[in-house]
């Protein structure tokens, strides 16, 4: 029932601006502390809508653009499909809903955030939050294997990435523009060679 | 809490400006500019207060959607806080929408356009090896990103003797997430019980 590797199953395409507009609500209002943990889920493990090298591949692009990374995503995707149409499907899926959610809960936190317990939820959800998202990272590392630069070159730099990030606190863009750079850079060499390799029998 | 402001047409399009500025700054999510609004909106205007500020973004982390909305929390608060309060009715609400559509609209418009034809762009030439080379060298470093996020996350709290049981807690839920397939919507509830009872 539960495919253990996503990769070799058949993908599946969304059929319309509604189904984006629904699926995307779906998950957004699933979607506690972040949503990518549910989006990752969704896309890749129950719609079966990219591989996970695929969703790897199109968040880095969403998380190295400027503004918020899902809606980025969203934007992408739904763009893919429809073009602008159901980029904005897409788009009004993931916002509207818990829009009009998170402004209720303002509303009613307002009366009660002196309240330890009310505190003390906010805590007990931030911890699980930290945790969903490591969960997320984790799971996105099991399509490092394909990656162009070869699993181990792969792990160095997730590793410097996260000391660097993680332990010394650089500024993101440091090391997107710093790590980044050199990864791609190595990467750009990599595909350039095996693309002389397989010169005239790739499509 | 409620303060009562007044915000002239300048300075509701200085709030429009003000996130919009931001927007494109906020590669890696929109959460890394937050010391920037915090000092504009907190220091520099004191159209929020400090409660305000950090209630508005706990609140958009626990709600469900994306993280972005804090934004729209804290453009909430501005008009409620220029209208009098939220005791103060109608008025001061349609204040509260129109922080939120303001700040929402700045926050989002820029970064959405250049994101767009940007990846519309890289999509119609998937194939060159520099847009492959940009996808296969950023993904070990995003993958990092989301390690380092969840332990920025953990390492807040720093007191082993009285917060080992909220690492505790967020090692379990990174288990149970990584490897099972249970919804996340329990974990946070279990989460927020935990935390409303004062057990974490």
């Amino acid at each position: 029932m539960h495919p253990q590797n996503p990769g070799t199953t058949a993908l599946r395409e969304p059929g319309s601006k509604t189904e984006l507009f629904l699926a995307f609500n779906f998950m957004a209002l699933q979607g506690v502390g972040g949503v990518l943990a549910v989006v990752q889920n969704e896309m890749v493990e129950r719609r079966r809508w990219m591989t996970r090298v695929q969703f790897l591949e199109e968040w880095s692009v969403a998380q190295i653009m400027p503004g918020p990374n899902v809606v980025n995503l969203c934007l992408m995707f739904g763009g893919k499909y429809f073009g602008l149409p159901g980029a904005l499907a897409a788009l009004a899926g993931l916002l509207c809903a818990p829009l009009v959610l998170v402004l209720l809960m303002a509303i009613l936190f307002g009366g009660i955030a002196d309240l330890p317990s009310a505190q003390g939820a906010l805590r007990g959800m931030g911890a699980v939050a930290a945790g969903l998202i490591i969960a997320t990272g984790l799971k996105l590392a099991s399509a490092l294997p394909q990656n162009a630069m070869g699993l181990l070159v792969s792990l160095v730099f997730s590793s410097l990435t996260f000391v660097a990030v993680g332990l010394f606190r650089w500024p993101l863009a440091w090391a997107l523009l710093g790590l980044g750079s050199v990864a791609m850079a190595y990467a750009y060499v990599r595909l350039k060679r095996s693309a002389i390799v397989h010169h005239g029998d790739s499509a | 809490m409620s303060m009562v402001l007044s915000l002239s047409y300048q300075d509701w399009l200085n709030l429009f400006l003000q996130f919009a500025s931001l927007s494109l700054l906020g590669v890696g999510g929109t959460i890394t500019t937050a010391p920037e609004m915090h000092r504009f909106l907190v220091e520099e205007t004191h159209w929020l207060s400090e409660m305000q500020f950090s209630s508005s973004i706990a609140l958009a982390q626990s709600a469900p959607g994306p993280n972005v909305l804090f934004v729209a929390v804290m453009g909430w608060n501005v008009g409620l806080n220029a209208g009098g309060g939220l005791a103060a009715g109608p008025p001061a609400w349609w204040l509260g929408l129109l922080g939120v559509l303001l700040t929402m609209m700045g926050i989002m418009l820029p970064s959405s356009i250049l994101t767009y034809s940007a990846t519309r762009w890289a999509h119609r030439n998937r194939d060159m090896i520099a847009v492959r080379a940009f996808k296969a060298g950023m993904a070990p470093i995003v993958i990092a990103l989301l390690v380092a996020t969840g332990w920025v996350l953990t390492a807040a709290h720093n007191d082993a003797a009285r917060d080992w049981k909220l690492w505790l807690l967020t090692g379990l839920s990174c288990l149970w997430v990584w490897r099972t397939k249970h919804h996340v919507l329990w974990l946070m509830l279990a989460g927020g019980l935990l935390g409303a009872l004062g057990v974490v």
